[in-house]
């Protein structure tokens, strides 16, 4: 019977000890992985410069598509706008540039400063349409193929590695 | 007449609004802001909570349920936004561990008492 006791106490501990490696290995911060490879809504999106709309379903027009989410009160967006910059050059890409949450004299003043890399410019005023694209913060860079499914997702700014990689799978 | 029926629709709005007010917070209850420590959307004051709550308010206007609001949410956020993950080929553990125990632990203590009353005997 003590044999029994060792071997279930043994189980016990070899599991809490499992169980608390596992946890501690994991990441906590919440990430959007599983969104890679899943298609983005047909919805349709205010443009920034007038009221008429935009349907996400047009992009299956262009070879690959970047939304980037951002605002002129956005620190880190002001850091990433040169990597946009360099990407708009790019003939394979289309950027589309989603306005949130700002202002938008201070927008465009923003653009005029800084540079407009953007094909189509979307407003959000209210951060809702950007439910629609999983995004939780800004900047955020989605890039999608013509089939409207995201093949990566950038949290945070750009960087010149993300911008490689970019300009890696674009080229393909 | 007029004033029966007149009471009649007001009870009618009254219990329809209660509904739809009970139901936005159960949903708000069981969605996690994905930019606080473990705060749910009904909780937090911050910017993303905000704009969670906005879209919810809009989903339950265009008609969609409890269930048809958490799937929209799951597939935009992940599993991750939701308090009560669904029961997926990956959650099975996590769903029927806890049980698995209870009658482990329960199987284990009834051989044991068993075992000392067989003793005592």
């Amino acid at each position: 019977m003590k044999k029994i006791h060792l071997i279930i106490i043994c189980i016990f501990l070899i599991f809490i000890f499992t169980t608390f490696y596992l946890s501690l290995d994991n990441k906590k911060i919440y990430n959007t992985e599983d969104m890679v490879g899943q298609k983005i809504d047909k919805v349709e999106l205010t443009l920034f410069n007038n009221n008429k709309t935009f349907n996400t379903k047009e992009i299956s027009n262009y070879k690959f598509t970047l939304f980037n989410f951002w605002a002129s009160w956005c620190a880190p967006c002001r850091k990433e706008h040169k990597n946009l910059i360099k990407l708009s050059k790019n003939k394979n890409l289309k950027i589309i540039g989603v306005n949130f949450k700002d202002n938008k004299t201070q927008a465009k003043e923003f653009l005029q400063e800084m540079g407009d890399p953007f094909f189509i410019l979307i407003k959000d005023p209210k951060g809702k349409q950007s439910v629609n694209f999983g995004v939780y913060g800004i900047p955020e860079t989605i890039l999608v193929n013509q089939d409207l499914e995201i093949l990566k997702k950038y949290i945070g700014p750009l960087d010149i590695k993300d911008v490689n990689e970019i300009k890696k799978i674009v080229k393909q | 007449m007029k004033k029966i029926f007149l009471i009649l629709i007001l009870i009618f709005i009254s219990t329809k609004l209660v509904a739809e007010v009970n139901t936005k917070d159960k949903i708000l209850k069981n969605l996690r802001c994905l930019v606080c420590q473990g705060q749910t959307i009904s909780d937090s004051n911050s910017d993303f909570a905000k704009i969670i709550r906005s879209v919810v308010d809009d989903k339950i206007q265009e008609g969609l349920t409890e269930k048809e609001i958490y799937k929209f949410l799951s597939e935009k956020y992940g599993d991750w936004i939701l308090f009560n993950p669904p029961l997926k080929n990956n959650s099975y553990i996590l769903w029927f561990l806890p049980y698995l125990l209870f009658v482990l632990g329960g199987a284990i203590l009834y051989l044991m008492i068993k075992k000392t009353l067989i003793e005592k005997k």
